[in-house]
């Protein structure tokens, strides 16, 4: 993968909320991410932590009160942030596509399954009516509904979970786009559906040689689809690494304790590992090192001074103050304003 | 093994769907004659997708859902056949987690008045109760501190520990935790799962837990039942149902969990399309449509339970 061209590119990437009396929140903090051709990038982390809102930031869907405040989104070579609207929305659905976690809310339920899915053709491309639900039709039975002819007429509260989210896969692949972001789209899921919808996604990808940036919590989705992986904690990535890598030698001890809270790596034993504590909300993170409070192994450097992303020997990054001497050949300088 | 706590007979729980004039009336058959045997001090876990009736099974338990038919024997009583108010004491020997700690408590209402409820409730002296109310409290990890405060006051796990404090008030034998998990992140999940488990240590009490996460379940539970449109499909220790699954629906669930190691590749059992509506279930084995090893006996005759090697299963590949 590593020769492979970017796709995306996302570098400071820093978005803020304005809450009451023009209060501003930092959500996320300087998010530097890469995707390249035909890779799954995924993107780790709890409820708070920013991943949701990094894909938001990318897709310029922040709504009214949030705003990119500093930061750089090369998407194949056009910067995203510094389109017009107008322009955005031709990239928008058409070579930048998103699918979202609740299948439930992100459909129209007055519109036809046919005329939701329609509407991207209709505005991305310049098929004429009877083309456009010729083309329809051919991407609902793509995306393995049956009965692909009716579905087409019928609203979204008469289709299942599962089938919805498969409606909302079609729609985003209905221009193959060479990037789809997809913000946890299983989670709303169950598993004999998600395994449904994971092999899903994973044809699409090999059809169509599109890229996907993969939202999730789960570390399970992750093992199975993606190729590297972005750890995110209170806004910032703390660690980066291959998929493989990430899962057998974690670096960042709020990973290693994510690998090991999961139920199924505790192999038989009676208790599970527990991260102390809660994860900070957005406005409460701490000084210094966020993940600092809840660390088992903290110094006292780690509660006054933040860390950058360091690079290690492996190629992977992390952001934490115990590789500083043993492993980091060199600071990542410049990619980290303290 | 020790003595059984709660003895579940051919529960049935049908809703009344839409029966409009002239219109024969028709159900929803959420819980279709299920049985079970919980026994003293373990974990049973009830597990299964959306829709298929475990969350109706777990209320129709407590009666908080009266069951269409069936028995439940607690302690040598069919809770089926109290009173309302013979139910009501008897609730302090059974309890209820709820999945959902956001929605459970009551954000007009301090946590010392949630925590009070249970007792007044039951008639618990008023001078005992805050006492219990401090030494609970404190059972479940949080401080005295806490208690003046409100439900918005506190995150999502804490938030968990008191709706488990409020269940625990009583010191019930048996406690229906439903989906205590599944609203938690990660690292929330696994400190609330070791919370459960020591406090079963402490008290003594037996779980039913339900959940659809069967990572969860795997650590947890001493014995899984794996439901499905209704019925309990298969029920066997947990080894045995994650080792070696015997029906078609758990082979395929058990395949389904994402496995969190890259290079550990198993076979995958992918289901076709979606559970069907429990209003108008298939016939014969309810199944049939989404399995594999189909036969012509499972679209017409209904399979009955079976013990395979002290598994309990319900499937026509396993009759001899």
């Amino acid at each position: 993968m590593e020769g492979k061209p970017p796709v995306l590119s996302v570098k400071g990437l820093t978005t803020q909320f304005i809450g009451r009396k023009n209060t501003s929140v930092t959500v996320v903090d300087g998010v530097d991410l890469l995707v390249r051709k035909g890779e799954t990038l995924g993107i780790v982390g709890e409820s708070g932590c920013g991943k949701s809102v990094t894909s938001l930031s990318i897709m310029r869907l922040l709504g009214k009160n949030g705003r990119v405040v500093s930061g750089q989104v090369e998407f194949e070579g056009a910067d995203l942030l510094s389109l017009e609207e107008k322009e955005m929305r031709k990239i928008r659905g058409n070579q930048l596509a998103m699918i979202f976690q609740e299948p439930m809310t992100s459909l129209n339920p007055v519109l036809t399954i046919g005329r939701q899915i329609g509407e991207v053709l209709q505005l991305h491309t310049p098929l004429g009516w009877e083309e456009r639900k010729k083309r329809t039709i051919e991407l609902i039975a793509q995306v393995g509904i049956p009965r692909a002819q009716d579905i087409f007429g019928e609203y979204p509260h008469r289709l299942s979970g599962g089938m919805r989210q498969r409606v909302m896969i079609a729609m985003a692949m209905a221009c193959q786009p060479q990037l789809l972001i997809a913000d946890e789209p299983t989670t709303a899921l169950d598993v004999t559906i998600q395994a449904q919808m994971l092999t899903l996604i994973r044809d699409m990808r090999a059809k169509a040689g599109m890229s996907v940036m993969l939202i999730t919590h789960d570390l399970g989705v992750v093992a199975e689809m993606c190729d590297r992986v972005l750890v995110m904690y209170a806004g910032q990535v703390i660690e980066s690494a291959d998929v493989r890598t990430l899962l057998r030698h974690p670096k960042h001890p709020y990973t290693m304790g994510l690998i090991r809270a999961v139920p199924h790596n505790a192999r038989g034993k009676k208790r599970l590992y527990a991260i102390s504590g809660n994860v900070p909300s957005p406005g409460e993170w701490p000084q210094g090192c966020r993940f600092a409070p809840r660390c088992q192994e903290a110094k006292p450097i780690c509660l006054t001074q933040n860390p950058p992303l360091l690079k290690m020997k492996d190629g992977s990054e992390c952001r934490c103050w115990l590789h500083e001497t043993n492993e980091a050949a060199s600071a990542a300088e410049g990619r980290e304003a303290l | 093994m020790s003595k059984p706590i709660l003895e579940v007979k051919g529960l049935k729980k049908h809703f009344a769907a839409k029966s409009g004039w002239l219109q024969p009336a028709s159900f929803v058959q959420a819980v279709n004659g299920i049985n079970l045997t919980v026994y003293e001090g373990e974990t049973l876990s009830i597990v299964g997708e959306s829709g298929c009736g475990k969350s109706t099974t777990g209320r129709c338990l407590l009666r908080l859902l009266e069951p269409t038919a069936g028995e439940v024997w607690f302690r040598g009583q069919d809770l089926t056949k109290l009173t309302g108010k013979e139910m009501r004491k008897m609730r302090s020997q059974l309890q209820i987690v709820f999945q959902d700690p956001f929605a459970t408590l009551n954000p007009k209402r301090t946590i010392q008045s949630i925590l009070e409820e249970p007792l007044i409730a039951q008639q618990v002296e008023k001078a005992k109760r805050a006492e219990l109310i401090e030494e609970t409290i404190r059972v479940v990890g949080l401080n005295p501190s806490h208690l003046k405060r409100y439900p918005h006051q506190f995150s999502g796990g804490q938030r968990q520990r008191i709706g488990i404090a409020r269940a625990l008030m009583l010191r019930p034998q048996l406690i229906v935790a439903d989906e205590p998990v599944s609203a938690l992140d990660v690292s929330i999940q696994s400190q609330i799962l070791n919370l459960l488990q020591d406090l079963q240590e402490q008290f003594g009490m037996t779980y039913i837990f339900i959940s659809h996460d069967l990572g969860v379940v795997e650590h947890i539970s001493d014995r899984v039942a794996v439901m499905y449109l209704g019925e309990i499909v298969e029920l066997a220790p947990k080894e045995e149902i994650f080792r070696n699954p015997l029906h078609p629906y758990t082979k395929a669930l058990i395949s389904a969990i994402p496995i969190s190691d890259p290079d550990e590749k198993r076979e995958r059992i992918l289901l076709q399309g979606d559970l069907p509506s429990p209003a108008n279930p298939p016939k014969g084995c309810r199944f049939h449509p989404r399995c594999h090893a189909c036969m012509d006996k499972c679209r017409t005759e209904e399979p009955k339970e079976t013990i395979v090697n002290g598994q309990m299963v319900k499937c026509h590949l396993y009759h001899s």
